[in-house]
């Protein structure tokens, strides 16, 4: 099985007449996703991908007409607020936002209105979502990946389909893959995901890729230590990085953790995680971990 | 985007926050002729955009107008972190009888901005935070609210503010958020704000940091942006929307993606090399951008090699593989190149640079082992 996305999620993509939601639209039928509706305002009425979709103008209206529950959303950045607004407003419990470049400012409050609606996003800045063999929600290469027991998270985009290339290299399967994207404020944690995964009894294994800045990582490595029964493996990409820029003095008072990626890993392994050196170590420190 | 110290304290005049009198010189003479108008004692300030101006000698307190040309020459002969001092802020000195901080950010972990306040001020305020956490103050602010009234009066009481400083103190608080929120900043800090010995209170130094992905509804900031203080390569790099970070060593990488263009370094120096820059082609990467991306890299004399990992998501590997075409086409580099394509189109995009003379691997490990060796190789050669 899988978290989050399967087999019946029936999606509604925003954005669906622009040439990267036509594109990925396209990508994700093909997959098997269950594309039931597109949205474009002023395009209500038109049928898209080979006249098999839809269009509405506005996310009510195609929730409403094909019982959709699961939204991705591809506009562009200045018009990503108001896209994860409404299909919050439209009842839609599960929001996948892959546009990048969007104000902090805007995510704060779409955060806010999105915890009170009790709707859960992924993202934004992200690759979505892959259940292998059953659905992707998203831009992650479908091909990339088998079905399986490992659930893969993620804060970065490219450097999970390396994860996930490896993983198929060696065939290890995927129960899901997520990515929650890099942004400082974004909808779905680390630690919401490796929930999830505990819970889900289709995965066994669990590998979680970070990278340098913020503190997302150590707080993940509390989490794997005090609930996590299943194994864990890790890699932070930016150990070359040189140290970053700094925010001045409030943003040190704030931050509290160095952001390094030698004390992600040590973090991580004090709670027990394998840390692998590349990107392509990681099946073999599952296979050790089994 | 970093703001230099007189830009932010103008945004903050335009909110009502008080500050000194005062103006940018770029001469000595015009430094002299603006300290005569503010009566003659002054203080010097280098515009840089780095910390630590004062350590470094670019901030001078000067009695006269004749001393204030003096130290203008000598602060804009200085250089502070490498960067040469092109403008300075001349402005009135005032009597200092305390330093308080006053700073807004965004905390990531309560996802929404949070103030913070010290009585004690000045440049040693993150020793204070670190030595005595006690004395820095900080409150959450909600996104949807703002910085309500009675949390500046917070601030004001948790900092031991005399109580007739508060209305004064809880105004420019209340400014400072809306400025903030204005402009989309993600920093902005009055460090120090000073009670002077007249009793009022002075925003004596400010800097703001705008989020660089809401400059398209801020026309005017984006701007304000000072172009004299961005490494060319830098500037070229922001024009294509790539992300272009020059490091030391001779490699260069063309990546799509931070996360993986970082774990590309690392696996380039787990392989005994050292990476030339840190370079994020982007999502969807046409072949225009591509083209501006390598000849960015192929500037550098140091780069002895190039690798290019593309892991097709958004981006398509044809459309990268055409812009590798048009720039080498351009270029005509003389490094060796390997390359990596895989995902979205990565049979056409292979197919198209298969008539190039290129070094070709199918996972990271090989790719970076390959382009290490090439370094060595044209190094020797």
């Amino acid at each position: 099985m899988s978290i989050l996305i399967h087999r019946d999620t029936r999606l509604v993509v925003q954005g669906i007449t622009g040439r990267e939601g036509e594109f990925h639209a396209r990508q994700m039928v093909e997959y098997g996703t269950r594309i039931v509706a597109g949205t474009s305002p002023g395009k209500g009425g038109e049928w898209v991908l080979d006249g098999k979709v839809p269009v509405f103008d506005t996310v009510a209206q195609a929730v409403e007409a094909t019982g959709a529950n699961c939204s991705v959303i591809f506009v562009p950045a200045r018009n990503a607020a108001d896209a994860m607004l409404e299909a919050a407003d439209a009842g839609l419990p599960l929001i996948v936002c892959i546009t990048e470049g969007i104000p902090v400012r805007d995510m704060m409050q779409v955060r806010r209105v999105l915890d009170q609606r009790g709707s859960r996003l992924v993202g934004p800045n992200c690759p979505g979502l892959l259940s292998p063999g059953q659905a992707k929600v998203g831009i992650i290469p479908g091909h990339i990946a088998i079905p399986g027991d490992v659930g893969v998270v993620s804060r970065s985009g490219t450097l999970t389909y390396e994860v996930l290339y490896a993983l198929k290299l060696h065939q290890r399967g995927v129960s899901t893959c997520v990515g929650i994207g890099g942004d400082p404020v974004n909808g779905t944690s680390f630690i919401d995901v490796l929930e999830m995964f505990e819970d889900d009894p289709h995965t066994e294994q669990v590998v979680l890729i970070g990278e340098i800045g913020g503190t997302d990582e150590e707080r993940a490595a509390r989490f794997i230590a005090d609930h996590m029964t299943k194994p864990v493996v890790g890699f932070v990409a930016g150990r070359s990085a040189p140290p970053g820029k700094r925010m001045g003095h409030a943003g040190a008072i704030v931050e509290g953790g160095s952001g390094l990626a030698s004390d992600k890993i040590r973090a991580l392994q004090e709670a027990r995680v394998r840390v692998a050196e590349h990107p392509e170590q990681i099946p073999e420190l599952l296979d050790g971990a089994r | 985007m970093k703001l230099h110290e007189y830009q932010s304290k103008h945004l903050f005049a335009q909110d009502g926050i008080p500050i000194p009198r005062g103006r940018v010189a770029t001469t000595a003479a015009e430094a002299k002729a603006i300290a005569e108008e503010l009566g003659g004692r002054a203080v010097v300030k280098a515009q840089v955009l780095v910390g630590g101006r004062g350590k470094a000698g670019g901030i001078r307190l000067v009695g006269s107008a004749e001393a204030a040309e003096e130290a203008a020459t000598q602060v804009l002969a200085i250089h502070i972190k490498g960067l040469p001092v092109r403008k300075l802020l001349i402005d009135e000195a005032v009597g200092i009888q305390s330093e308080i901080y006053l700073g807004i950010t965004n905390d990531r972990q309560a996802r929404s901005p949070v103030v913070i306040a010290s009585a004690e001020g000045g440049v040693e305020i993150e020793e204070v935070a670190r030595r005595e956490p006690g004395k820095i103050v900080r409150l959450t602010i909600d996104p949807l609210l703002g910085l309500r009234e009675y949390q500046a009066r917070y601030l004001a009481a948790a900092i031991e503010l005399p109580r007739e400083h508060w209305r004064d103190f809880i105004a420019i608080a209340s400014a400072l958020y809306r400025v903030y929120h204005r402009v989309d900043a993600t920093l902005a800090e009055i460090n120090p704000l000073v009670v002077t010995k007249d009793q009022r209170l002075l925003a004596l130094d400010g800097k703001m940091v705008i989020d660089d992905n809401a400059l398209f509804r801020h026309p005017d900031i984006a701007e304000m942006r000072d172009l004299d203080e961005e490494a060319p390569a830098e500037r070229e790099a922001r024009k294509y929307g790539l992300s272009y970070v020059r490091l030391d060593g001779s490699i260069g990488c063309m990546v799509n993606g931070a996360g993986l263009a970082m774990a590309t370094m690392d696996v380039i120096e787990l392989c005994g090399g050292a990476p030339a820059n840190f370079l994020d082609v982007g999502g969807g990467a046409g072949a225009e951008k591509v083209a501006a991306a390598l000849q960015l890299i192929l500037r550098e004399p140091a780069v002895r090699a190039v690798l290019l990992n593309i892991f097709g998501g958004i981006t398509r590997c044809d459309e990268v593989a055409r812009g590798v075409l048009a720039a080498m086409d351009e270029v005509k580099p003389t490094v060796p190149f390997v390359v990596r394509l895989v995902g979205t189109n990565e049979e056409e995009g292979r197919r198209l640079l298969a008539q190039a003379q290129l070094t070709t691997a199918s996972t990271l490990m090989e790719a970076a082992r390959a382009v290490v060796a090439a370094a060595q190789r044209s190094a020797a050669a």
